[in-house]
């Protein structure tokens, strides 16, 4: 009798407590910054592409669902030609993002990608590119590599030394 | 390798174990199992002592607790030695040098083509080196451009000196050395430019980081463990030396050494390595094409109407002829010759390479003098070639010699004492001592940095090898060569005859029966008695000896059954008539021809002529059975499944066959019913079925994945055309899945699809994969040889004369062929890399000649060659023999041309 009556006092409280559910659409979550959602490909501080097709987020993924294929421009920088994700396979792990040597994939608070068609699960680069750095800003990965691109001289630049100079007879 | 003569036992971490007293601990341990990181010991190399990585533990005897450091890979193997490789001390040395080579290294691996198979980075895991603790600037270097086939990355370099002992110790390359000294050493040429040696491709497996990648690779760059592959073998000479092919999206990327011992060893050649983007050719023939209607796709319809249309051409009132193909694989050739029927199935060959194919091979069947693989060749100790351009014809046999060279000096080191392991202090002791090479060719070949090297015509080529023979066997010499001929003769017989391993080496292509039976007498005359002598014929493509071995009418007979009216059909089968017939000739054969079918994958000449074009798979998508020049027979097996209309030829031949009602054909579906018919008709090949295990062969109920344990994108790859995932291809025909799932673990050698072991990543790997370093595979070396002749001599033998049988006796200038190891053999030239190498062609003359016809240099000069006519410049040069005009074979060149023959010259333009 006493555990009835307790039962029914516990679920009368909550008439006062803070409301769990949200009203959504209409009403949103905060989410926090580092929530795994949506995956994006993202730019870095200069605009340029971040990611460099090193492949190892797709060997990284657990479901294989990335895809994708390097290739190289006119001044040796690294870009992907394509780059897919099949998000109807995705499980939003994150272990892309943690293999990431550049920082470029990065998974998002954004979780509002229902489709009725599987098909428009699969995003391809230009759905994937964004303009910004995301959550990490004023990372470059030239910068620290040493590889030359446009702007960035190989040799002598940042952490280098200048070129050895192989005519030089001092010891 | 040497035999092994003597065991020792060593004791690891208190643990005794048996290893080879004839070798050095860092190569006994890895034999036995033992990870012990190394970067500059290379097995084909030896021991350098250069990046001090490799340090054990030694101690002095039971009692001794503290031991000193020594490097595993300086320290000979000897009988109760006591070593630790786990010891503390050991690993924190190890750990430390690693580091100290790490100081300098760029933070590069995610652009890098070696990363995900960097012995730089597995010995970086290995040692456990984990955080950069140098607070200096990184040195850095300007890298430099080498050509189409290698880049350069000089900022990644650990300085091991393993390029340069390669390039210039073990292939004998000039131009690549190191510079500066200390923590700058450069190892590079003195300026940019195209490396010359042909084996340049191999520092992209010997250097152990990215200093040195495969540039068309990076064209189209995958990770190693994204790539699909399989065994298989290269198609671009008679060698067979064995490949791992790598195909992803559909495309092959690249191609890697696949370990033999008993063939290529460690190494290919560029040719092999960088030939194989005809596959990937824009130009392909990928859908089937009737004259008059244009292509069509590759559906079943197609399919059916293809049937139907052959069928017809077989089976209707003009009788078919088959033209079988040296390029095509055992089971193709077999499949036409099925179709056709015995006595219509000609070899695709020009009419004297025919003649001497099967000369040749009935020299290797005859003996007693065994046909030798290229490690026999690589352990001969003095060599006779005769008329053959190796490094062109069969580029990896120029590499074996070059070996063979240093032979004879590096045992006279090794029985004073020095271990031929100690790279270093052999390669100081030898200095430029070579062993007995002679070369007779009619110009000036790579050998002759090693060789005696002799420039003869064909005819003077074979006279001075009957001349050895003689002497060899004792005959009075018939006077007909020169003096200084004559005294060579002796020089070389001596030579030989002081030999435990003598070699003769000669080939097809330099075209001459002459030469052919010269050098069977010189290897006959050499194996009276106890010696053992091996004989090498290069023959000129990847399955001329498979072809000459199922046997088929020559050229000429079935051009003229043609010709005549008797056959109305010519079923063509991977083969560009147009480089086996003059022009005019082939040209008639088509005119007169009511329907010729052509098989092929490449677009050529003859598809353009051919009434109906049927889309062939390439090596990379069949299977199939080659046999090398050695004899031995060796299968491939597809990398990936043929593009969508696209067949193997043998499967065509067969559904050819069936739909034509052939009753023969009615049980050949698939690889192994072929296979067992082959063997069940030809007893002497037999020998195939064992080539590698059939199709019904699993482990453990499981087959052989093509895909690594870390392939990626399952999910993915074809995701943009349906998000649905299908199930993968199957795979009938052979033990191998187009799968990541399949046996874990070594699958037996003809089946190995990549190196690949744990915490080995890198073509360092095949460690894991053989009997002792530098020996077989572990259940053996993949391949079957086919040719065993006789081991026992005719008592009452004697060499017979060159004079009635040398070619191009009569009137006019005698042209000779002169290969190219990239523009003569027909697939590499449609890589754009092997493309790009390509020389210009020009007439090769000697200067004596050049004053008697009124020629300059750098004329334009026409010849008048059976029937043809050729316009070059002409190259006025000492590097050619007196009385012979070298052509070119290559594209504009003497394709198609059966040389040697005489014919005509004269000056057309001044320059």
């Amino acid at each position: 009798m006493f555990s009835i009556l307790r039962s029914i006092g516990l679920t009368f409280s909550h008439l006062f407590r803070k409301k769990v559910t949200v009203r959504y659409p209409e009403e949103r979550l905060a989410l926090p910054a580092r929530w795994r959602g949506r995956i994006i490909l993202s730019r870095d501080p200069d605009g340029g592409e971040r990611c460099v097709a090193c492949y190892l987020c797709a060997v990284a993924c657990p479901v294989g669902c990335i895809a994708l294929q390097a290739a190289e421009d006119d001044h040796g920088r690294r870009f992907p030609a394509f780059f897919r994700i099949n998000f109807s396979r995705c499980i939003f792990c994150g272990l892309c993002e943690d293999a990431c040597p550049t920082c470029a994939i990065q998974l998002v608070p954004d979780y509002e990608m229902s489709e009725y068609d599987r098909q428009n699960m699969v995003y391809e680069k230009e759905h994937l590119l964004v303009d910004g750095q995301g959550k990490y800003p004023g990372y470059d990965f030239y910068k620290t590599a040493g590889v030359s691109i446009p702007g960035k001289k190989k040799e002598g630049d940042g952490d280098e030394e200048p070129p050895v100079d192989l005519r030089s007879l001092l010891p | 390798m040497p035999v092994e003569v003597s065991r020792a036992t060593i004791f690891v971490e208190g643990k005794p174990f048996e290893a080879s007293a004839t070798t050095n601990l860092l190569d006994a341990c890895l034999s036995l199992g033992f990870d012990i990181p190394y970067f500059c010991w290379h097995p084909a190399l030896g021991s350098a002592g250069a990046c001090r990585l490799c340090a054990v533990k030694k101690f002095a005897n039971e009692k001794d607790a503290r031991g000193r450091i020594v490097m595993s890979c300086m320290e000979p193997v000897v009988d109760g030695l006591r070593i630790s490789i786990d010891d503390p001390q050991a690993r924190e040395f190890r750990a430390s040098v690693l580091e100290w080579l790490m100081a300098s290294h760029p933070h590069d691996c995610p652009v890098c083509d070696e990363g995900g198979e960097c012995h730089l980075q597995d010995m970086t895991v290995m040692t456990g080196h984990v955080y950069r603790q140098y607070r200096f600037k990184k040195r850095t270097h300007r890298s430099q451009d080498l050509g189409p086939f290698v880049n350069h990355e000089m900022n990644r370099c650990i300085q091991c000196y393993r390029c340069t002992r390669f390039y210039r110790d073990y292939a004998g390359g000039g131009d690549l050395a190191e510079f500066a000294s200390r923590d700058r050493l450069f190892y590079g040429r003195h300026e940019d430019g195209v490396l010359e040696s042909p084996f340049s491709g191999n520092l992209v497996e010997v250097c152990p980081t990215g200093v040195f990648t495969d540039k068309t690779f990076k064209r189209h760059f995958t990770r190693k463990w994204d790539l699909a592959t399989a065994p298989s073998v290269c198609v671009h000479c008679s060698l067979g030396c064995n490949t791992i092919p790598g195909e992803r999206y559909g495309t092959l990327r690249r191609i890697r050494n696949r370990y033999n011992s008993r063939v290529n060893g460690y190494f290919l050649c560029d040719r092999g390595r960088f030939g194989y983007e005809f596959v990937n050719d824009a130009k392909r023939i990928r859908k089937a094409r009737l004259a008059g209607h244009g292509s069509t796709d590759g559906d079943d319809e197609t399919r059916e109407f293809l049937l139907r249309r052959a069928a017809e051409a077989v089976a209707g009132p003009h009788q078919a002829i088959g033209i079988g193909s040296p390029r095509a694989s055992l089971e193709a050739n077999f499949a036409l010759r099925e179709l056709v029927g015995a006595g219509r199935f000609y070899a695709g060959v020009a009419d004297n390479e025919w003649r001497l194919t099967e000369l040749a091979l009935k020299i290797l069947r005859g003996g007693p003098a065994r046909p030798a693989s290229l490690a026999d060749v690589r352990l001969s100790d003095a060599v006779l070639v005769l008329g053959e351009d190796v490094t062109n014809t069969a580029p990896l046999l120029d590499l074996a010699l070059r070996q063979a060279a240093r032979r004879g000096p590096v045992e006279a080191v090794v029985k004073a004492g020095t271990p031929d392991w100690h790279a270093l202090a052999v390669t100081d002791l030898v200095q430029d001592a070579r062993g007995p090479v002679f070369v007779a060719a009619t110009h000036r070949t790579a050998l002759a940095a090693v060789a005696e090297e002799f420039l003869l015509t064909p005819d003077e080529t074979a006279r001075l090898g009957f001349a050895v023979a003689r002497r060899i066997a004792g005959e009075a010499s018939p006077g007909d060569l020169p003096p200084e001929l004559e005294s060579a003769a002796a020089r070389i017989a001596r030579a030989l005859q002081a030999a435990d391993r003598p070699l003769v080496v000669a080939g097809v292509c330099g075209g001459d029966p002459a030469v052919l039976r010269a050098a069977a007498a010189a290897a006959r005359a050499l194996s009276n008695g106890k010696r053992k002598a091996g004989l090498f014929l290069v023959f000129p493509e990847s399955n001329s000896v498979g072809l000459a071995l199922l046997g088929a009418g020559s050229l000429k007979d079935g051009i003229d059954r043609v010709m005549s009216g008797e056959a109305g059909t010519a079923i063509i089968l991977e083969n560009d008539l147009y480089r086996r017939l003059p022009a005019g000739a082939a040209d008639r054969f088509f005119d007169k021809c009511r329907s010729a079918i052509l098989l092929d994958h490449v677009h050529h000449a003859t598809a353009e002529r051919a009434g109906l074009v049927v889309p062939a798979a390439t090596f990379a998508e069949s299977e199939g059975t080659l046999v090398n020049a050695e004899g031995r027979a060796q299968r491939f097996f597809k990398v990936c499944p043929p593009p969508r209309g696209v067949r193997e030829s043998w499967r065509w031949l067969c559904d050819f066959a069936r739909a034509a009602g052939r009753r023969e054909a009615a049980g050949l579906r698939n690889l192994d019913d072929l296979i067992l018919a082959i063997a069940a008709e030809f007893p002497e090949l037999a020998g195939i079925r064992e080539a590698a295990p059939p199709a019904g062969f699993r482990i453990h109920g499981s087959k052989v994945p093509r895909e690594s344990q870390r392939s990626s994108g399952r999910t993915s790859i074809h995701a943009e055309a349906d998000v649905r995932e299908g199930a993968p291809p199957l795979d009938l025909d052979s033990p191998l899945a187009f799968s990541m799932e399949g046996a874990p673990g070594i699958p037996p050698s003809p089946l190995i699809p990549r190196f690949w072991r744990p915490g080995w990543n890198s073509v360092q790997s095949v460690n894991k994969y053989q009997a002792g370093i530098g020996g077989p595979l572990r259940d053996g070396d993949p391949g079957r040889r086919l040719i065993e002749p006789p081991a026992s001599t005719s008592p009452g033998f004697s060499v017979d004369g060159p004079r009635a049988e040398t070619v191009g006796a009569g009137e006019g200038l005698l042209f000779v062929p002169v290969y190219q190891i990239f523009g003569s053999e027909e697939l590499s030239v449609r890589a754009p890399a092997v493309a790009s190498l390509i020389p210009k062609p020009v007439l090769l003359l000697h200067p004596d000649d050049a004053v008697m016809l009124g020629i300059g240099s750098g004329d334009r000069v026409e010849l008048e060659v059976q029937g043809e006519t050729l316009s070059l410049p002409a190259k006025i040069t000492a590097e050619m023999c007196r009385g012979a005009a070298g052509v070119p074979v290559a594209p504009s060149g003497a394709l198609g041309l059966d040389l040697p023959a005489r014919g005509k010259i004269r000056t057309v333009r001044k320059p």
